[in-house]
């Protein structure tokens, strides 16, 4: 029983952090209508640059108590990163599709060796803020409180998204901006501001997903390029540009995927691969989504 | 109406020429450049003609496929499979087995894949070559996982040539050169004739007008899906003739990065030239490698070159050099 718990925990950390990846990347396609190759490589920015934080801090002789506070900071630096890289992109909103493909996969290619230009290629960890939190007991097994703290800033960024979204004066603008650009741009909306908030925070996600889960494992190249599979397969299961949809795919993901571990491992990104191409069949715009 | 005929006739004959050019230079080549550069000509010509079946889609039925590593990884690992399983030694049975499978493969992906356009074709694509992926990774009693397969070099014509013994290598790389250089120009040729036939006319407008394509009666999706296969399978010839150059298959080239190097060469000739995909293949097999020879950052090279292509040149080199000849045309007869 307990261990059915336990890996019913692993599935929701799992998701909180898919969730972050593939949210991101959901509201940069539904505002944008770009799909970003690249987003994955943000995500993976966000882990080395805070797993260097706490390695820079722990090193400096800072208490590990404030080493969780670069968490945020690690994802803060992403969304600054965005920023920087939405002007480039600039010229290609009115272009095909394939140039946009195209474009940020070559975005994709720059970031993941600049990762390797400043940190190197060996895998930094930032287990200090791991070992901050006790372990707690689920029957008489030990699960690590960290992840606990996890899923619950998954579930904290989930609401804290919807309630952005759905309930502030940006979240209008932004999503009328979505639905028509050119209404928007005609009524005074400042569109060019609303694509750089909006890719921000969909760096900062990504970021965030990737300053959570580098206590818990390590920081290595080419981690970006798996996770931008994964958070392709949850936005296609839930429909991309839609935030419910990126919360039930990235549930569905883990769920299949933690099972898939133990049942099938053999197979178990195959079965994800071909979810994903299933839902494109029956439904092209995924559970949740109407574009 | 002489008139006429002639002008038609003769841009077609000059055209011929210059492959006929084209291909002297290409066979006279090794006797002035040493082996390791006949060695990447090679490479170059195998990757024209990934990216010449891949250019079917993308160019001539406007369908951008993130997933072509696929065909050209289960043509490689075929020759692999063949080799360690069933003992052939033979390249012509390497052809003539592994196309088929892979003229499946792609009609199996493509069946599903045709069914969407836009970016949703590209995802599907994205997604279902991973499947393949994941399998040769996990699979690895089966496909060697991450150390991949050796494949030893296959006898050609027949076993007519065989390679062991002193200096195999050199004469292996100098035979094997004129097979693919063979094989390449066989398929330029065939590919010249489908973009040609009415097939590829329907095929490009499609591409240019879905609707309309509809209304005059042509069943676009079996014609994409007719293109997807052979898109695939050209792409899967390539990876076929791959193999035993490399003398090695890996998982790395089923992986989706490998897909974005073979847009990334149909972009920088130009897809929207029939020679587009062929300079790129060559080019970007020069860049890479010497890329790979001077830097240990060579992916943020290649990077950096992608997005300048994109906002500079986004017809690629070709299709810039097309343009560039029919302004001077335009100057020199200003009529």
């Amino acid at each position: 029983m307990s261990i059915l718990i336990i890996q019913i925990l692993n599935s929701l950390f799992y998701a909180s952090v898919l969730f972050l990846i593939a949210a991101g990347l959901s509201l940069i396609f539904g505002v944008m209508r770009i799909v970003n190759m690249a987003h994955g490589t943000f995500y993976a920015v966000g882990a080395f640059v805070t797993a260097w934080l706490v390695g820079r801090a722990v090193a400096l002789g800072v208490p590990t108590v404030w080493t969780f506070l670069l968490l945020p900071v690690g994802a803060g630096a992403v969304a600054l990163l965005g920023v920087a890289i939405e002007p480039l992109l600039r010229p290609f909103y009115r272009r095909a599709e394939e140039y946009q493909l195209l474009v940020t996969f070559g975005l994709l290619l720059i970031l993941e060796d600049v990762i390797r230009l400043l940190w190197g290629g060996l895998p930094l960890s930032a287990d200090p803020v791991m070992d901050l939190l006790p372990s707690v007991r689920i029957g008489g097994l030990i699960y690590p409180g960290y992840n606990l703290v996890v899923i619950g800033i998954g579930v904290v960024a989930a609401i804290g998204l919807w309630a952005v979204i759905y309930l502030t004066k940006f979240g209008v603008i932004l999503r009328a901006t979505s639905q028509d650009r050119r209404m928007a741009s005609a009524l005074g909306l400042n569109v060019a501001l609303v694509y750089v908030s909006a890719f921000a925070i969909g760096c900062f996600m990504a970021g965030l997903g990737g300053a959570i889960i580098v206590p818990t494992q390590t920081a290595v190249l080419g981690m970006g390029i798996d996770a931008l599979i994964l958070a392709f397969v949850v936005v296609v299961i839930g429909g991309l540009g839609s935030l419910q949809g990126a919360l039930v795919g990235a549930l569905i993901v883990s769920f299949v995927r933690t099972a898939g571990i133990q049942f099938f491992p053999e197979i178990e990104l195959a079965v994800l691969y071909l979810i994903a191409a299933l839902v494109l069949l029956v439904k092209p715009t995924g559970l949740f989504g109407t574009a | 109406m002489m008139r006429a005929d002639v002008s038609r006739a003769e841009p077609k004959l000059l055209l011929f020429g210059a492959a006929v050019l084209v291909l002297v230079v290409l066979a006279l080549l090794p006797l002035y450049i040493g082996l390791y550069q006949t060695q990447l000509l090679t490479y170059g010509l195998i990757a024209a003609i990934a990216a010449l079946g891949f250019n079917l889609l993308l160019g001539y039925t406007g369908l951008l496929s993130f997933g072509h590593s696929a065909f050209f990884g289960i043509g490689a690992y075929s020759v692999a499979f063949l080799l360690r399983d069933a003992g052939i030694h033979s390249m012509e049975l390497y052809i003539l087995i592994g196309l088929p499978i892979a003229a499946l493969t792609s009609a199996l992906l493509g069946y599903v894949c045709v069914r969407h356009t836009r970016i949703f074709f590209g995802i599907l694509t994205l997604a279902l070559s991973q499947v393949v992926y994941s399998l040769a990774l996990k699979f690895f009693w089966i496909t060697g996982g991450t150390d991949g397969l050796r494949v030893a070099r296959p006898t050609l014509l027949a076993g007519m040539f065989t390679f062991t013994g002193g200096g195999a290598f050199q004469r292996f790389i100098d035979a094997y050169y004129y097979y693919v250089l063979a094989v390449f120009a066989i398929c330029v040729a065939i590919m010249w004739v489908i973009v040609h036939s009415p097939f590829g006319k329907a095929l490009q407008a499609i591409r240019d007008n879905e609707t309309r394509a509809a209304f005059l009666g042509l069943r676009i999706r079996r014609f994409r899906w007719v293109a997807f296969l052979i898109s695939g399978t050209f792409t899967g010839l390539a990876g076929i003739l791959w193999v035993p150059l490399n003398g090695l298959t890996t998982p790395e080239v089923l992986y989706w990065p490998f897909s974005g190097e073979i847009v990334f060469m149909t972009l920088l000739g130009g897809f929207r030239n029939f020679t587009g995909p062929i300079v790129g293949g060559l080019l970007f097999t020069y860049l890479k490698t010497y890329a790979v020879a001077t830097t240990e950052y060579w992916q943020l090279l290649l990077g950096v070159v992608l997005v300048l292509l994109v906002m500079l040149l986004p017809t690629g080199i070709v299709g810039a050099i097309a343009t560039a000849a029919a302004k001077l045309r335009r100057k020199e007869k200003p009529a």
